[in-house]
């Protein structure tokens, strides 16, 4: 039974992997399905980059800015988020609860040359285990999770004293029922129907809450905000009405 | 996977040189495959070839170390003046004139040789510790494999980086070799250029002719002498090159006029057929084409070069800030900023340096008249015309860092 098994692991499936490779390639496609998040992205990496490179005095003129620190992309999806920390330098475990995404992910940084550690795992299981990390990356996860303390609380929990966590969610309001459902699934259909759900959207303040409830101090707050004429995003000092990311950080010595 | 270096670039004149500094100035490892053999075109003697830099392009230059070793050789264009005329009979009354001062940005813009510029970038290129220069190559194949692209040369060399940039010119392999079609199309023209020793100061003077075969600038250099471009039909262009060089002054004399007393030739006489090619896109997987091998524009206002630098400056702050946020640089969604950036600009100066041309380009009678109550207009209202001078100074837009003088 034990060689069975081992056998089973080690030998692919090149019907699986042939399947796997679409869907990386879906994953990485700009213009394809993932798009929204695509366009969003070189705002969410100006957002991380500058606070992790602030906070663990890094220059990011340099080569390699990031290295020495551990990094945790929770719901790390093909790893568009993880692939450019570990292109920075950090050693990247890329975690996904849809054990799908994994094999998907780990095709792309091979394709690219990157070294990241991608786990179907969750963030619960991850603080039993006992790690933990410089920076969690926590972004557009929270409002898809069944219970944001218990989640943050986990969170908390992986990170080192000193560590930062950025976390990105969209705030619940009248505008936001408008852009995120109405706009982004019905209208422009970025999203697939059903991708989020209005009532579990979380407003800054609540968020802020949550952050402190779970132990963590919250010390930053930015919007992020799409611009039709342009057609970019952008950060926003004051326009957390629809896309918001927060920073905060664990006391040094609790 | 290895790399020989992050960026290869092909091709080794101005804009390749230009941005393989910008990119290794901010921590980039470059190699440069150059079709000129290693030395040449070493200690060039004066040959009449020379750019018109805008002061936006100069500001790049000073960005990336260059124009301190050429700003000795610079001649500053302090006013353009342009005007309507018809060979013999001496320039239109309707005068547009653009004076330096009216923008307080300094001069306009520089004259500067194209031998003092190419010397400049090919020493700043061998002091770069960051740039490989590859000199007598050229490149015969070039295949994408992931996040690869790599490149076989004439030698049987192979180089591997991350991106190639095509900057080799108007006919560019790298463009055809990645099936980028080119549209195009053929002027009539063909430019004489020259250069001539006069008589009289030009006081930093640049001139614009426009008469009816074809525009005739005279474009100040150091100390009396002028660069001259000039536009003649294709079989008329022909039949001046072919003549002896009084024969060529003569032909020369009646367009030039005598403000600046008496001229002889100076250096060698060059012509240019006048075409536009422009590439039907300027970027592919892993690829980004830069100066004429994305755009080949009618050189009428001098803007080959500044555009090309404009380039430049987008592609590099483009690149610089994708690797700075961690993401792959030569991936397709990242070069398409810099296509959306430049594309749109280029457009526009292709559609009116066309225009402009074959507004002037004619003996209509009417449309004399009309064009020079339009420069006439123009000059009336300083609003405008300091307008057209931002314009003229490549100051317009929105300007990449580097054409700031800022870096990324």
């Amino acid at each position: 039974m034990q060689t069975t098994e081992s056998k089973a692991e080690t030998t692919v499936d090149p019907k699986e992997v042939a399947k796997f490779e679409a869907m990386a390639a879906e994953w990485w496609d700009p213009t394809g399905k993932f798009k929204p998040l695509h366009m969003l992205n070189p705002c969410r990496l100006d957002y991380i980059t500058s606070q992790v490179a602030a906070e663990f005095d890094r220059d990011l003129t340099t080569n390699l800015p990031f290295k020495g620190l551990c990094v945790l992309d929770i719901g790390c999806g093909g790893g568009l988020l993880s692939e450019p920390m570990a292109r920075l330098g950090a050693a990247v475990v890329g975690a996904d609860a849809a054990a799908g995404n994994i094999p998907v992910a780990r095709i792309h940084a091979e394709q690219s040359g990157v070294e990241v550690d991608y786990r179907h795992t969750t963030a619960e299981d991850l603080a039993a285990a006992g790690e933990t990390f410089d920076v969690i990356l926590n972004m557009e996860v929270v409002e898809h999770v069944a219970d944001p303390l218990a989640y943050l609380t986990a969170c908390q929990t992986l990170l080192k004293p000193g560590g930062l966590m950025l976390c990105s969610t969209i705030n619940r309001n009248p505008k936001s029922f408008m852009v995120a459902i109405v706009g982004a699934e019905v209208i422009m259909r970025w999203l697939p129907k059903g991708t989020h759900d209005w009532n579990k959207f979380i407003t800054p303040d609540e968020l802020y809450e949550l952050i402190r409830n779970a132990g963590l101090d919250p010390v930053d707050r930015k919007g992020f905000v799409f611009n039709p004429i342009s057609w970019n995003w952008s950060l926003s000092d004051r326009d957390l009405s629809v896309n918001y990311v927060t920073a905060s950080l664990k006391v040094q010595d609790s | 996977m290895t790399y020989d270096s992050d960026i290869l670039i092909v091709g080794g004149g101005l804009n390749g040189p230009a941005l393989a500094l910008a990119l290794a100035d901010a921590g980039f490892s470059v190699t440069v495959i150059d079709a000129q053999p290693a030395g040449a075109r070493a200690d060039a003697g004066f040959d009449g070839r020379g750019y018109a830099l805008a002061i936006a392009s100069q500001r790049l230059l000073s960005a990336i170390g260059v124009w301190a070793g050429v700003s000795a050789n610079a001649q500053p264009i302090l006013e353009i003046k342009i005007t309507d005329g018809r060979a013999g009979e001496g320039p239109s009354p309707w005068m547009l004139h653009f004076d330096h001062a009216e923008i307080e940005e300094g001069p306009m813009g520089f004259m500067l040789e194209d031998r003092f510029l190419y010397a400049a970038f090919l020493k700043a290129m061998e002091a770069h510790p960051g740039i490989t220069h590859v000199p007598g190559e050229t490149v015969i194949n070039q295949e994408v494999d992931g996040s690869r692209v790599s490149v076989s040369l004439a030698s049987g060399r192979q180089l591997k980086g991350r991106l190639i940039v095509g900057s080799d010119g108007r006919k560019s392999g790298t463009a055809e070799r990645a099936g980028i079609k080119r549209t195009g199309k053929d002027y009539g023209q063909t430019a004489l250029v020259c250069a001539i020793e006069h008589e009289l100061p030009h006081h930093g003077i640049a001139h614009q002719f426009f008469m009816p075969p074809g525009p005739l600038a005279i474009l100040p250099l150091p100390g009396n002498k002028v660069s001259i471009v000039w536009s003649e039909t294709h079989e008329a262009a022909a039949r001046i090159q072919a003549l002896s060089d009084d024969e060529y002054l003569e032909v020369l004399k009646p367009r030039f006029g005598s403000f600046l007393g008496k001229f002889s030739l100076a250096g060698q006489r060059f012509t240019y057929p006048l075409n536009l090619t422009l590439a039907d896109s300027f970027v592919a997987p892993r690829l980004a084409l830069i100066g004429d091998a994305a755009h080949g524009v009618h050189p009428i206002a001098g803007q080959g070069l500044n555009l090309g630098l404009r380039d430049v400056g987008a592609l590099a702050e483009v690149l610089i800030e994708a690797r700075r946020r961690g993401e792959d640089f030569g991936a397709v969604d990242v070069l398409d900023r810099y296509q959306q950036w430049r594309r749109w600009d280029t457009a526009t100066l292709v559609a009116a340096t066309d225009s402009i041309n074959r507004l002037f380009s004619n003996d209509n009678a009417f449309l004399r008249f009309a064009r020079d109550l339009g420069l006439g207009a123009v000059n009336a209202m300083p609003g405008l015309r300091r307008t057209f001078i931002r314009e003229a100074a490549g100051l317009t837009g929105d300007l990449p860092k580097l054409l700031q003088g800022r870096q990324v």
